[in-house]
Parts: structure tokens; C-alpha cells; sequence
């Protein structure tokens, strides 16, 4: 589904992707572990067009999204929950939804859609009316992943979807993403927490400052050594 | 009864104000820019609804709508040949360029029309209506004034709110990165923004050449800054906030002129705009600019 080869971006004079190549196949969850700074958001930031990179080929199915404005990426089936969720803080939580499905052609079933999302986050439909500013940080994750579900997207991409939520909001996130892509929704998921990506993943990369050391299945590279002890404390 | 009337003229030229200082502010608003242009492209629309009414002597609503179409295609080339390439640029050489781009028109405009005053018609019949037994008497054009900018305002607060574009626009407006995410393209909403900023500007020229007819190259650069004043007032990047700075300003401008001082007039505007920003440095309506977590 989604093939990254060779793929290099630089901020200025700093190499921040030193040529990865990972792969992400049809119904899969992937996820890419590292440290702080390994490159794990410029890498989604590339994949979603909001950096160009310097050189590299990003394949969804057939289609090269380096070569396309990055505005189109979106309707090829590929939506992207933010790092730090990004939702409009000046919209309402119903407004945002909306506009997760600005790229749709085929508007009559948005609101079935918009149904699911509510149905998948009670809180939402709750808050329906509310500034999306006025959310808790985990009904801001939550409104994040239903804008982003209101595309119909075939893979989403989640930016650090755990970082600042209590442990319960956590679980109850990662729940979801299994639930999400249960319903046949291809899932990479970049993530501080190891051992909670890990735990749901298919198969996993790690990235350290821009190079990929390490990949296999999420349960071993929970079980490799280097891992649990840079990654997973202990 | 001379206050309730000088009140009323102010509103008139605030609303002037108000419909210029509009696109100052949706610019800025999405685009992060302030267009120094933005009066002078007003300018341009004077002029040409100056030709369709004068030397072509087409009926006034034609006059009008060209005169729109004509700032509506300006703005928008002038943002794709001289602001686009800047997108990534540092706001200096944003700011630069459109100080260019001001005296780039003012000079053509001389250039092609000469820098000799030409006299604008007024596009509303002459006469007043008169009130408290003849005591209060308000021109026309005073009322056509207010009620044209009160439209102007409804309708782009409609469109804004209810239009999937623009919501396109408030969603540019807070975040293009997420914007881009959702599959809105940025380099369009900022065109359409420029186009409809500089369409209404049009309005303002043909209201504003109709309460001062005289018509020359440099007719944009005053009421452009005031207008941009008014933006900051009001708070720039807020709609709302523009259309309050513009007939404030309007107010303050007349009443000065009328019981303080004519040539102080424009010292007392500008002094009001220090206090108010000292006060509240975002201006009347403007966002919090809060800190992210």
C-alpha cells in the first residue's frame, strides 16, 4: 500500500531522513519507534507532503505523492492525525468533522460517516457544539482521529496520538486505533511509547537520527534486546 | 442636532473605511501579510468605473461591477507575480514588495491616466432626506454609504461561516499545515482571498470618489493607510473586528475635524490608535495570542 524508498529530507544544512526505505501493507499496523529527534515526524511530515524531501520515492499503491501537490494526497486515500493534534480551536468539533471530509466527492454519505465517528467517540457527539479549543487534550486526540477518519482514508498516519494523556486515555486510544483498523483502515503509527506500539503492531521500525537499525514484527523487537534496553526501560 | 448629524457622516466615511480596512484584514488574516497595495488597487478600481461611467457612459451597476472585476483580476495577479514567490520569504521582503507594488500602480496610473485631477461623478442622485422638521438633513449618498457597507458585511460574514470555502479560509487562516492535511488548497484560498479582498475594494473606491470626487494617482495612499489603521484597531485578522475600526475611525476623524481642529484631525485619529494598542495591543477585537502547550 504504502512504499518509502531511498527517502531523504534535509531542514537547511541538517540531514534529518538519511535515505530510510519501510513499507506498510494493506491492512497492517506499522509503527516507527524512536528517540526524540530520531526523524519520526519529518518522516510522516514527508509522507503527508508537508515537507519536501530532498530526494526519494513515496509510493501509495501506484502514485508517487512527492510528484503530486500536497493538497491532492488526501484524496488518494491517506489522512494524517497530526502530532499535537492540530484541530481548528476556533471551529466547532461538528465544523472539523467537516472538514475532514473536504476532499470527498461523494458528500451525501459524510453524514453516515460523521454518525461513526460520533459512535466511536461518544464525547464528540456530546460536544458537537463546542470550540474544538475548549476540548480536553484527550477530546482534542479523539477530534483529531475522527477529522482524520472523516476522509475514508484506506491508511491513516498518527503522530504520537499517546503524548500527554493520562494512562487510561491512553489504552483507550490505542483501542481504538485496533478498532479502526479491524474495520480495514491501514494504520502507521509513530510513537514514543514503545511498548504500547509494539503491542498492537504487525511489524515495526526503529529509526534513530535518520537512519532505520532495526525492523521485524512488533513482538520481536519487543523481545530484541537493543530494544528493550534503549526503548522499553529495561 | 449638528452632533447627530456629524455622527452620521462619520459612520459614512467610517464605513469607507470599514470596506477597505476589510480586505487589509482577510488578507493578513489568511495570507499573514499586509498588502501596502491594497489602496492602490482601490485606486485602479476608481479609475476604471471613472472611464465606464464618464467616457463610456455605461449605467452605474455596470460601472460598478467592472470596476470590481477589474480590482478582482488585479489583486490576483498582483498576488501570483509578486507575493506568491515570496511565500516562503521573510516577512520583510513580503512587506517590501508590496510597498513596490504600491508605488508600481501609482506610477502606472500616472503614467497611463496623468497625475491631472479628474472630477468623479457621484453614482447617487444628489438631494437629502430631511428630518426633525428640516433641523437634521442626511444625503443620500450618506445613506447608500452605510447601507452598502452594512451589506458588504453581512454577506462576507455569511460567506465565511457558511460556504464550504469559507470555512476552507478560517481553517487556512489557523493552521495551513493542518489545512493542507484536510485537502484544502492553500495557494487558492489565499487567491480567492486577494480576490474577493480586492472586489469590495472597488466598492469603497466608487462610494469614496463619489463623497470626494477628485480623482488622481496618489487617491488610494490615505485612505489606504487609515484603513489599515482601522484593521489594527479593530484587531488584524478579525472581519468583525475591521468593520468596528472603520466606522470608529470614520466617527473619531469627523468629529475631530468638526470640534477640535481640521489639520489635527489625522494626529488625533493616530493618537487614538497608540492609546487603544497600548490598552490592548492585540486592538478591539483582536485574538489572544495565546501560547501553545
Amino acid at each position: 500500500m504504502l512504499k518509502v524508498e531511498n527517502l531523504v529530507v534535509r531542514y537547511g544544512m541538517i540531514e534529518a531522513i538519511k535515505g530510510i526505505s519501510f513499507e506498510v501493507r494493506d491492512g497492517e499496523i506499522v509503527t516507527l519507534i524512536g528517540a526524540n529527534g530520531a526523524g519520526k515526524t519529518t518522516t510522516m511530515h514527508a509522507v503527508s507532503g508537508l515537507i519536501k524531501p530532498v530526494s526519494g520515492t513515496i509510493l501509495l499503491n501506484d502514485t508517487d505523492l512527492t510528484r503530486i501537490p500536497n493538497h491532492r494526497i488526501v484524496s488518494l486515500g491517506l489522512a494524517q492525525v497530526p502530532e499535537g493534534r492540530r484541530v481548528f480551536a476556533q471551529q466547532t468539533v461538528a465544523e472539523n468533522l467537516t472538514l475532514g471530509a473536504y476532499a470527498r466527492k461523494d458528500r451525501s454519505s459524510v453524514q453516515a460517516d460523521m454518525d461513526y465517528v460520533y459512535e466511536l467517540f461518544p464525547r464528540l457527539k456530546e460536544r458537537q457544539t463546542q470550540l474544538a479549543g475548549t476540548l480536553s487534550g484527550g477530546e482534542q486526540q479523539m477530534l483529531a482521529m475522527g477529522r482524520a477518519l472523516m476522509a475514508r482514508p484506506s491508511i491513516m498516519l498518527l503522530d504520537e496520538p499517546s503524548m500527554g494523556l493520562s494512562p487510561l486515555l491512553v489504552s483507550e486510544i490505542f483501542s481504538i486505533i485496533e478498532e479502526i483498523n479491524r474495520k480495514g483502515t491501514t494504520v502507521l503509527l509513530v510513537e514514543q511509547n514503545a511498548k504500547r506500539a509494539l503491542a498492537i503492531a504487525d511489524r515495526a521500525y526503529v529509526l534513530e537520527t535518520g537512519n532505520i537499525t532495526l525492523e521485524g514484527t512488533g513482538e520481536e523487537l519487543s523481545r530484541d534486546e537493543r530494544v528493550q534496553k534503549a526503548y522499553l526501560g529495561g | 442636532m449638528a452632533f447627530l448629524s456629524y455622527l452620521i457622516n462619520g459612520l459614512s466615511l467610517g464605513s469607507v473605511y470599514a470596506i477597505i480596512a476589510l480586505g487589509y484584514t482577510m488578507v493578513y488574516g489568511i495570507a499573514k501579510m499586509l498588502n501596502f497595495a491594497h489602496g492602490d488597487i482601490m485606486m485602479v478600481g476608481a479609475y476604471v468605473a471613472f472611464f465606464a461611467l464618464n467616457t463610456y457612459g455605461l449605467p452605474v451597476i455596470v460601472s460598478v461591477l467592472l470596476s470590481m472585476l477589474a480590482c478582482t483580476v488585479l489583486g490576483v495577479v498582483v498576488e501570483r507575480l509578486a507575493y506568491k514567490p515570496l511565500r516562503n520569504a521573510s516577512s520583510l521582503s513580503v512587506l517590501i514588495t508590496a510597498i513596490g507594488v504600491s508605488y508600481f500602480l501609482q506610477n502606472g496610473a500616472q503614467l497611463l491616466w496623468s497625475s491631472s485631477t479628474k472630477v468623479f461623478p457621484s453614482v447617487v442622485p444628489s438631494g437629502s432626506v430631511q428630518l426633525f422638521g428640516g433641523q437634521l438633513s442626511i444625503s443620500y449618498l450618506t445613506i447608500v454609504t452605510i447601507l452598502i457597507c452594512i451589506l458588504v458585511m453581512v454577506c462576507l460574514t455569511l460567506f465565511i461561516n457558511r460556504t464550504r470555502t469559507g470555512k476552507a479560509m478560517r481553517a487556512c487562516s489557523e493552521d495551513k499545515g493542518a489545512a493542507v492535511l484536510m485537502g484544502i488548497n492553500v495557494n487558492q484560498i489565499i487567491s480567492i482571498t486577494f480576490a474577493i479582498g480586492s472586489g469590495i475594494a472597488a466598492i469603497a473606491a466608487v462610494l469614496l470618489c463619489s463623497t470626494y470626487p477628485s480623482l488622481s494617482p496618489t487617491l488610494g495612499s490615505m485612505p489606504g493607510i487609515k484603513a489599515f489603521t482601522a484593521a489594527v484597531f479593530g484587531g488584524i485578522g478579525s472581519i468583525p473586528g475591521a468593520f468596528l475600526g472603520g466606522l470608529l475611525l470614520g466617527v473619531i476623524e469627523i468629529l475631530s475635524k468638526a470640534y477640535i481642529s481640521t489639520q489635527l484631525s489625522d494626529a488625533i485619529v493616530f493618537a487614538v490608535l497608540i492609546i487603544v494598542l497600548l490598552i490592548r495591543p492585540t486592538g478591539l477585537l483582536g485574538k489572544k495570542i495565546s501560547e501553545k502547550v
